[in-house]
């Protein structure tokens, strides 16, 4: 059986840096976690992942189905769907709007179904709209749908970003730091959340995330890169112990044995 | 519950009195003004739908086209605010809600307006030889069509090579475009005489009307028509996933990408119907004219354009109406009143703070300070209303 999502050897550099370099990485279901520290190269993956970078080198491939030259727009068709690490909301839109958005793949109509504007196109407007309320009262955003996106506090952006990703009806869930910026108890809560959703609807996330307890918590696995290099992976627990990690983290003294490249570059 | 029948009486009253006050003084502008102000006010008060919708019929389906047989320059006037109006709305959608900032836009007015001028006159003859054309007059209503497919089609070969510019550069690369577009018009009399270059093609056919109609009041009406046609489908594709998907790369192009737009489709179509309506009135605008040539499609005017769209309140609808009409009514009207009325003073010789303005050098003549008081103006608006006078106003739902 192929895995629902597979990267093998991805590789990105730009110019002289190498910001991600030979990772191998394999996603079956459930919540993946990725950490690393700063400049680690994760967010470069999932731009990879999802198709805003080309990479250098290496395949990703979903489903089976190879992921290589196709645009963001067709890979979220397929299925995959992320957030943004700084919130890129469409923040003159009203929160609903934003969600609709996120349906944009799924809208069966054509131009002449918009503008005939017949019981057709009704049909399925008011039931995008009906979707939208239902992923806003979902994420905890209920009563908000008529707020322009900008205006929303800041945790709230979060969560709307993650209906929007939902509305595109993703069977992968990539989450850029999704706790960024929230109170442990927010936090507990969009964690809560994350869990009812693999569970309801079946969807695999893959999270960034700095939040230790976060990911200790709710992540089946855990991949920790360090300087676009994939170091551990493994159960959160064996990970935590790994020294290599703790080195990656804490510093050369922390682990014992100093590697004299790495401290060069910090 | 009372100020709404104020407001409907105010309403009907408005519009009542100041038709009226035209027929009485058919040679003043400031009566023209407060009609058109009447239908402003009837928009903005708080009146049932269907008494809008009805003194919007009445004035512009009975007390314009009857203000047109007292004064024919209004008539006039009202045409022009109509395909500016139609001009406006399809640059809003590439500017307003796609955020494609198009400063060659009037080179699909171009297009329109050539299209039908070549072939609605004796012009073609020297292209395809015999003496075929003009095509009879009634094919104007098939070239209608033509305009729109022909001016959408120019408007997807522009996006084609611009599509991965934004801002600035795009901007200047469809400076360009416009320029190219009438350069063209204007150097291709030869080898082969397309264009008749800069002394431009006439005589341009009109299509017959019915029962004798006057073409000053046809070509509202057709314009009227048009502009009906254009609202609704601006508003149609506005309040559907089109309309969302292109505010969504207004806004931010990336993540709409990310969210499952599709950039390059997305781009052409707002592309396409922006040039589309342009591409109408462009074939209207040459029949009416019955003469075009490179002079029509400056910069100049694709500027214009823009300071509508721009003055109503980007991705507006009601905006790019109302930016198109008060600047056209200024341009024709307002400014040119104004320094008619100037000048009338100087010949008079009227003096002011004991200096006669009979004395004034040519250079400060008052016609000169048209273009400096609508700059003045537009500075003032930026300053003062930078979203606009009627701004995009977020559709609010009812969300179950």
């Amino acid at each position: 059986m192929t895995a629902l999502f597979e990267a093998r050897g991805v590789t990105k550099r730009f110019g002289g840096l190498t910001a991600v370099s030979g990772v191998d990485f394999v996603l079956a279901g459930g919540i993946a976690s990725i950490i690393g520290p700063n400049g680690a190269g994760k967010t470069t993956l999932f731009n990879v992942f999802t198709g805003l970078y080309e990479p250098d080198a290496g395949t990703v491939t979903f489903r089976g189905r190879s992921l290589g030259g196709l645009r963001p727009d067709q890979i979220t068709a397929l299925g995959i769907c992320r957030t943004f690490q700084n919130i890129r909301l469409f923040g003159n839109m009203t929160a609903a709007e934003n969600v609709l958005v996120g349906m944009h793949a799924r809208v069966p109509l054509s131009l002449w179904d918009v503008l005939s504007r017949g019981p057709r196109f009704r049909r399925v407007e008011s039931r995008l709209w009906t979707r939208a309320a239902e992923l806003l009262e979902r994420v905890g955003l209920r009563g908000a749908g008529n707020e322009v996106a900008r205006n929303l506090p800041y945790g709230d952006q979060r969560r709307l970003e993650i209906a929007r990703a939902l509305a595109s009806e993703p069977t992968l869930l990539l989450l850029d730091e999704p706790t960024a910026g929230m109170t442990q108890a927010e936090a507990a809560t969009l964690m809560a959340l994350l869990r009812s959703l693999v569970a309801d609807l079946g969807l695999a996330v893959l999270l960034i995330e700095h939040n230790m307890r976060v990911v200790m918590g709710v992540s089946d696995r855990v991949t920790v890169l360090d300087h676009g290099e994939k170091i551990a992976e493994g159960h959160p627990q064996e990970v935590q112990a790994n020294p290599r990690v703790i080195e990656a983290y804490l510093g050369r003294g922390w682990a014992g044995r100093a590697r004299s490249h790495r401290a060069d570059g910090q | 519950m009372m100020t709404r029948v104020v407001h409907a009486v105010l309403a009907v009253a408005a519009v009542g009195l100041s038709a009226a006050a035209v027929s009485i003084f058919p040679r003043s502008i400031l009566a023209f003004l407060l009609f058109q102000g009447s239908l402003l006010f009837v928009y903005l008060a708080r009146i049932p739908g269907w008494l809008r919708l009805g003194l919007f019929g009445l004035a512009l389906l009975v007390l314009m086209p009857l203000i047109g047989f007292v004064n024919g320059y209004y008539l006039e006037v009202a045409t022009q605010v109509g395909i500016f109006v139609a001009l406006a709305l399809g640059l809003n959608i590439v500017v307003g809600l796609a955020g494609l900032l198009d400063l060659g836009y009037v080179a699909f007015f171009a297009v329109g307006a050539y299209s039908w001028a070549i072939v609605g006159s004796p012009h073609a003859n020297l292209i395809f030889g015999g003496s075929g054309f003009p095509l009879p007059a009634w094919t104007f209503y098939a070239f209608l069509l033509v305009g729109l497919v022909v001016a959408a089609a120019t408007g997807v070969l522009l996006g084609l090579p611009v599509l991965r510019l934004r801002g600035d550069y795009l901007a200047i690369v469809t400076l360009g475009f416009g320029e190219v577009i009438r350069v063209l018009a204007n150097n291709l009399d030869k080898p082969i005489n397309l264009t008749n270059g800069p002394r431009g093609i006439t005589p341009i056919s009109r299509p017959p009307t019915a029962f004798g109609v006057p073409y000053s009041e046809y070509f509202y009406f057709l314009v009227l028509a048009i502009v009906v046609v254009v609202v609704l489908a601006n508003r149609r594709l506005e309040d559907s996933h089109v309309g969302r998907a292109w505010e969504a790369i207004r806004e931010d192009e990336l993540a709409a990408q990310a969210m499952g737009v599709p950039l390059v489709r997305m781009k052409l179509l707002a592309f396409a119907c922006g040039a589309s309506f342009a591409g109408v009135m462009g074939v209207v605008f040459s029949a009416k004219q019955v003469f075009i040539n490179p002079e029509s499609f400056t910069f100049l005017e694709s500027i214009g354009v823009l300071a509508m769209v721009i003055l109503g309140g980007m991705g507006s609808i009601p905006g790019a109406v109302l930016g198109a009409t008060v600047v056209t009514v200024l341009n024709l009207q307002v400014l040119k009143g104004l320094s008619l009325w100037l000048n009338e003073l100087k010949n008079a010789g009227v003096t002011v703070l004991g200096f006669s303005l009979a004395d004034l050098p040519t250079q400060f003549e008052p016609a000169k300070y048209e273009r400096m008081i609508f700059g003045v103006i537009l500075v003032l608006m930026m300053i003062l209303r930078p979203q606009g006078i009627l701004p995009a106003r977020r559709r609010q739902r009812e969300l179950a």
